[in-house]
């Protein structure tokens, strides 16, 4: 429908002055834009996901079923693996922890005590099933938000990675 | 010593960078030709020292001369000699002085360049390629400095990223920096021409060599990178709408829209304001993919390490640049004269109405992209937008786009005949069509788009090369006459079919990767995983050494329908230096599908995880980014572009109505 919109197709009339050509353009242009902002709005309200820290997910009593990304530090010793790449660990800011499930490999990074991301299903409080757990470049890498998630929590040594500096001035 | 000369030389084109700001201005201003030539000698100059510069950092990595902090930082006496070179630009402060390397170096090739510009428009030109050469020598040197020295010097580096140690990363970066930075000149093209209040279509012939190079370079660069995550980071995707892939594609969106409205510019004189406000907007994409790269304010699988100064500091390039040439635009664009008419069935329509879906798609990755950013601002709240965002807005605007593609190419200019551009479209469409219901009928219950997806695919291609197909033979005799006829035909056209056929090429790719397939099992010696046509049999586990790294590398018979192919070898490295781990997959093509392994764990008793991959026809999502590139690379070479300017009229009028 706004394809069709997007194509004047009104038979070109000798006398069309220029402000008439400018508004055809201009239908098109809202036509598609507003195709656009439509997508947009209904996409932002759908598929977004929220980021949230351990404790951050008990503090706002977040109901089972929420999809969100978890970050925070791998506990270590909390690593266990099981039959068929089933595999389950302990993420903690220091404060609160949560015990996530997932089956897949493993990033290369992902090491006890380390920073990780992991993306997925809360299932019960302090339960959580991931479906994808990412990886990073860089061992030195601390995701910004991990960095954040355990500053909130004070449990932030600056320096003990080079790139959790705090995020730019420009973000705040 | 190399760095000291570096480090001075650095500093010394940023003086001669100044230069070819202010006096070519001046001279412009005060009608002094003798000052407005200082801009091409200053230009060439500032590349020559940036150039020494870039060549003694290379050089101490070459000599790995640990007493520079840079190199101490990315390299090792280990590395083989060809990563020791790309660790150049491995790290924030080489990728940097690459950067303004090739700022630089377009700057000097348009001093340079044969064709004989307008006075006005070259020194203005090259005076705002020289305040951006300005900006980023000393963002180089004030924030990140390759050349300064570590002491005490320590024995040993700490060898390069292992991810980066990959021929892919040897191409990758100066490729994109060429796309991304070669918009640099349009947009310096574009203030010149604002503050010269003046714009035609000598402005748009002069401009449109830049964009196509930048362009083809842009979308080589964007396919290796694609390529490389695909194959170096073992997850088998190709596109993961990270913030800093986004960050490419948005000038690419915006650079493609730009080659076509300047064809628009060139050809009729229309479109003009939209054009100038494009090569603005376009740059500004770049730049601001810049600030997301190297400020980390975005968590991105790509950021190296991040420091709040140098975001402050791009920022401040960022506000600077776009604010500075959209208040010039807002300001001169009025001045601008309106351009020729043309009815709403035309090509020119057909034109606009590529560029409104493109700028609109890319709008919707600039706020997929952004989002986070501004609502962590406002609320605190950190979310991240991942593939379902992109896939509900950029894909439902891109496909009326390429649905519309094939008929718009074959409207004429000024004014078309629908009815005549559906009709030749329609043997297209028909190929399409009956692809799509011949995938219907051979596969049963496979995912529904990939059909659908293909068909569009084949509309692409075949439709591409309709319109020059039927220029060639519709009304030659014989072969000959055909031959001689496609001969004739000016390059751009072939250019254009290319380009339009490598869309076509990649979208087959893309819908395809619905039909992949990918099973994960722990393998012994001996046992065997099967995924979609393949069947892969673990059949030895060796530990190796190799320069600068350990690891165990797993081969695979593979067996496809009964067929046996090549064995693959799948490696999981230890690099000494930073005890760090990589998965090297394994990967053998047939065809143009792939069968991909990649390993995971071992348990510990003698099993290793695997990961296999069936991808069938996912090489055309590459091989058509290739046809793109060399159909840009072949408008390039078209005979007008290489003509000197007094020959323009009579060439532009020996081409009538040339398709684009």
């Amino acid at each position: 429908m706004t394809i069709q919109a997007g194509i004047p197709t009104t038979p070109p009339r000798k006398g069309m002055t220029r402000k008439q050509r400018r508004l055809v353009v201009i239908a098109a242009a809202g036509a598609v834009l507003g195709l656009a902002a439509g997508l947009v709005a209904y996409a932002l309200r759908d598929s977004i996901v929220f980021f949230y820290g351990p404790t951050e997910i008990v503090e706002k009593n977040l109901s089972p079923g929420t999809r969100l990304r978890l970050g925070g530090l791998v506990e270590a010793g909390s690593v266990e693996r099981g039959p068929n790449q089933r595999v389950s660990f302990a993420v903690t800011d220091g404060k609160t922890k949560a015990v996530v499930s997932y089956t897949g490999l493993l990033p290369d990074l992902f090491r006890e005590g380390q920073g990780v991301v992991a993306e997925g299903v809360l299932e019960a409080p302090g339960r959580f099933r991931a479906d994808s757990v990412l990886a990073k470049h860089d061992e030195t890498y601390m995701p910004r938000e991990v960095a954040d998630a355990l500053k909130k929590q004070g449990h932030w040594q600056p320096g003990e990675t080079k790139a959790g500096a705090p995020a730019a001035p420009a973000s705040k | 010593m190399f760095v000291e000369i570096g480090h001075f030389a650095l500093a010394l084109a940023l003086g001669v960078a100044v230069v070819q700001t202010i006096v070519p201005l001046w001279g412009v201003a005060r009608n002094d030709p003798a000052l407005a030539a200082v801009g091409p000698a200053a230009a060439i100059a500032c590349f020559l020292l940036v150039a020494l510069a870039f060549g003694c950092l290379t050089m101490s990595y070459a000599l790995s001369d640990f007493s520079v902090e840079n190199v101490a930082a990315n390299s090792h006496s280990t590395q083989p000699l060809i990563y020791k070179l790309t660790a150049v630009w491995g790290n924030h402060e080489g990728s940097m002085l690459l950067w303004s390397l090739i700022l630089v170096l377009f700057g000097a090739l348009v001093a340079l360049s044969r064709r004989s510009l307008p006075v006005k428009l070259r020194a203005g030109t090259l005076a705002a390629q020289g305040s951006i050469s300005v900006a980023f020598l000393s963002f180089t040197l004030l924030t990140s400095n390759p050349f300064r020295r570590l002491v005490p010097a320590p024995g040993e580096g700490q060898d390069l990223n292992p991810i980066l140690q990959d021929l892919g990363l040897a191409i990758h970066p100066p490729l994109l920096y060429v796309g991304y930075v070669g918009f640099s000149i349009t947009y310096a093209f574009a203030v010149a021409a604002l503050i010269e209040g003046k714009i035609d279509a000598v402005w748009a012939r002069a401009v449109r060599p830049w964009t196509l190079l930048a362009w083809t370079f842009l979308t080589l660069g964007i396919a290796m990178g694609s390529y490389w995550a695909y194959y170096e980071l073992g997850w088998g995707g190709w596109w993961f709408w990270d913030p800093v892939e986004n960050a490419s594609l948005m000038p690419w969106l915006a650079g493609t829209a730009l080659i076509h409205s300047t064809v628009v510019m060139e050809k009729r004189d229309a479109l003009k304001v939209w054009t100038i406000l494009l090569a603005i907007l376009t740059f500004s994409l770049s730049l601001l993919g810049t600030f997301i790269v190297r400020s980390g304010v975005l968590t991105s699988v790509h950021s190296f390490a991040s420091d709040p100064q140098r975001g402050l500091f791009i920022l401040g390039i960022l506000i600077a640049f776009i604010g500075g040439s959209l208040a010039l635009f807002a300001w001169r664009a009025p001045l601008l004269k309106q351009g020729g008419l043309f009815a709403p069935v035309s090509r020119e329509s057909a034109l606009v109405i590529n560029n409104l879906f493109l700028a609109t798609a890319c709008a919707t990755v600039f706020i997929g992209t952004l989002y986070p950013l501004v609502l962590e601002m406002l609320t605190g709240d950190k979310i991240s937008v991942g593939p379902p965002f992109f896939n509900a807005t950029f894909v439902p605007l891109l496909v009326p786009l390429l649905l519309l593609l094939p008929i718009g190419q074959t409207l004429a200019w000024k004014r078309g005949d629908l009815l005549g551009a559906a009709q030749r479209a329609q043997v297209a469409f028909g190929l399409g069509v009956i692809t799509t219901l011949a995938i219907f009928a051979f596969v049963r219950g496979g995912p529904v788009l990939a059909p659908l997806g293909i068909g569009l695919g084949v509309f692409l291609v075949a439709g591409a090369f309709w319109e020059v197909g039927e220029r060639v033979v519709g009304r030659a005799g014989s072969a000959s006459a055909a031959w001689s006829r496609a001969k004739g035909l000016p390059r751009s056209a072939w250019g254009t079919a290319l380009g339009h056929a490598g869309v076509g090429l990649s979208v087959i790719g893309i819908a395809a990767v619905a039909w992949g397939t990918e099973a994960i099992g722990m393998l012994r010696v001996g046992e065997s995983l099967t995924s979609g046509r393949y069947t892969a049999t673990l059949e030895a586990v060796t530990p190796r050494i190799g320069p600068n790294y350990r690891e165990e590398a797993a081969r695979f018979r593979i067996v496809a329908n009964g067929a046996e192919l090549k064995p693959v070898e799948a490696m999981k490295r230890v690099y000494t230096a930073r005890a760090m781990p990589t998965t090297e997959a394994g990967i053998r093509t047939d065809g143009l599908g792939q069968v991909y392994v990649s390993l995971g764990e071992p348990d510990g008793s003698g099993a290793i995880a695997v990961r296999l991959h069936d991808k069938p026809l996912i090489l055309l999502i590459w091989i058509g980014a290739l046809v793109m590139a060399v159909g840009g690379a072949l408008s390039l070479t078209d005979r007008r572009f290489r003509l000197a300017a007094p020959r323009r009229a009579a060439a532009s009028a020996a081409l009538p109505q040339a398709a684009e």
